[in-house]
């Protein structure tokens, strides 16, 4: 299937929970709600003709400008995207799910964005969740084991975020 | 005694004996199998019987610190790692050795701006006797480093005159020494300070538009 006939059956399976659709992309997209997102992965793993067995991967993008010259032209509001990518082996098709948020949690630094766990749907989920929380800073709600994947346990920050600072020091290790 | 004549002075005494331990010990340095990253592709290649490390003695690579005399620090080393490297280092047995192999290890190398995660130099973990530069270092330079360790093993001189090679633990300590109206007590104030400097030097240095 193509990707405009794969939104036509999402929209006509949960039609109100699409944001914002995309099918002219090269990855054709869609955007949800962090609420929604469960319902329509689950309306792609199980509904007959999609078939997406597969999660890809999951992606965390951080858009924010640092360079106060450049704000105007960036043509972005800051805020975080988590992307997810699907594939069927059966249909052999592809898609791609994305799910905006806020950098932080009620605009509060420090408090991390949440959405909910997939690993439920695709136990695949598990590590790739892990690594997103690791670098990019999410909060995967409902997560069985939500612990840093790359970076040592104690360590402060995520280094993926745009406004990341270096740590100076680690463990009496000079940082920067 | 066909294989030490020659090789030592006439008069056996204490030295002479000496010069035999260090000549043994040089002969057979052990090193650890302990590949990081790309690096330890290079090592396997001095290993192997194109470059044959195994002409210089030390081509036994030891599964376990216990038994190894020569650390070839072979890649990026992170912070994660850093503390495993020093425990590793700490369970080898004295006479130890410790090449930094790669510009990774030698100084962060191509890590040293940008990454969060990198060891600025394996040097601010553990004593580094000998630095080979390289992004691989070819192995070539990697039997060279091997060849100025065994001249510092030959150097060694234990029995008469103590133990010769102490160096203090870390070599340095990976800061910078500051004029004093650069520095603080306290890092986070120290640096600060330094980014100030930084900016007003750039502002100078910048050319004004005509």
């Amino acid at each position: 299937m193509t990707g405009a006939e794969i939104i036509a059956v999402l929209e006509t399976e949960c039609g109100s929970k699409i944001k914002s659709k995309s099918p002219e992309a090269i990855d054709p997209f869609v955007v949800v709600e962090p609420g929604d997102l469960l319902a329509v992965c689950g309306v792609l793993r199980d509904f007959p003709r999609l078939q997406f067995d597969m999660l890809n991967c999951i992606t965390g993008a951080d858009y924010l400008e640092l360079d106060p010259k450049k704000v105007a032209k960036a043509g972005f509001e800051p805020h975080m995207e988590v992307v997810y990518h699907f594939s069927s082996f059966d249909q052999k098709h592809r898609f791609v799910v994305k799910v905006m948020l806020p950098r932080w949690k009620d605009n509060q630094p420090g408090a991390l964005p949440e959405v909910p766990s997939l690993t439920t749907l695709f136990p695949a989920a598990d590590w790739l969740e892990r690594e997103v929380f690791d670098l990019s800073g999410v909060n995967f709600i409902g997560h069985p084991d939500l612990r840093r994947l790359l970076l040592a346990d104690d360590w402060v920050g995520h280094p993926l975020r745009k406004d990341y600072e270096f740590p100076l020091e680690y463990h009496g290790i000079r940082g920067r | 005694m066909g294989w030490v004549e020659g090789r030592f002075e006439e008069n056996f005494f204490v030295t002479t004996i000496e010069q035999g331990i260090a000549w043994a010990r040089e002969s057979s340095m052990w090193p650890m199998t302990f590949g990081l990253a790309c690096c330890a592709i290079e090592m396997m290649a001095v290993g192997g019987p194109r470059y044959d490390i195994d002409r210089f003695g030390a081509g036994a690579f030891r599964a376990t610190p216990r038994q190894a005399d020569l650390m070839v620090v072979a890649g990026t080393v992170n912070m994660k790692m850093a503390s495993r490297v020093r425990r590793l280092y700490n369970q080898m047995g004295d006479p130890k050795f410790v090449i930094a192999m790669g510009a990774c290890t030698c100084g962060g190398g191509p890590y040293y701006k940008y990454g969060y995660n990198v060891v600025k130099g394996v040097d601010l973990v553990v004593p580094v006797d000998v630095y080979v530069p390289g992004c691989p270092p070819r192995p070539e330079a990697l039997l060279e480093g091997l060849m100025r360790i065994q001249d510092k093993v030959r150097g060694m001189r234990y029995l008469t005159k103590g133990k010769a090679i102490d160096l203090p633990i870390p070599a340095r300590t990976g800061y910078v020494q500051l004029p004093p109206e650069l520095d603080d007590a306290d890092p986070v104030k120290a640096l600060e300070k330094q980014i100030a400097w930084a900016k007003l030097t750039k502002e100078k240095a910048t050319p004004t538009k005509a």
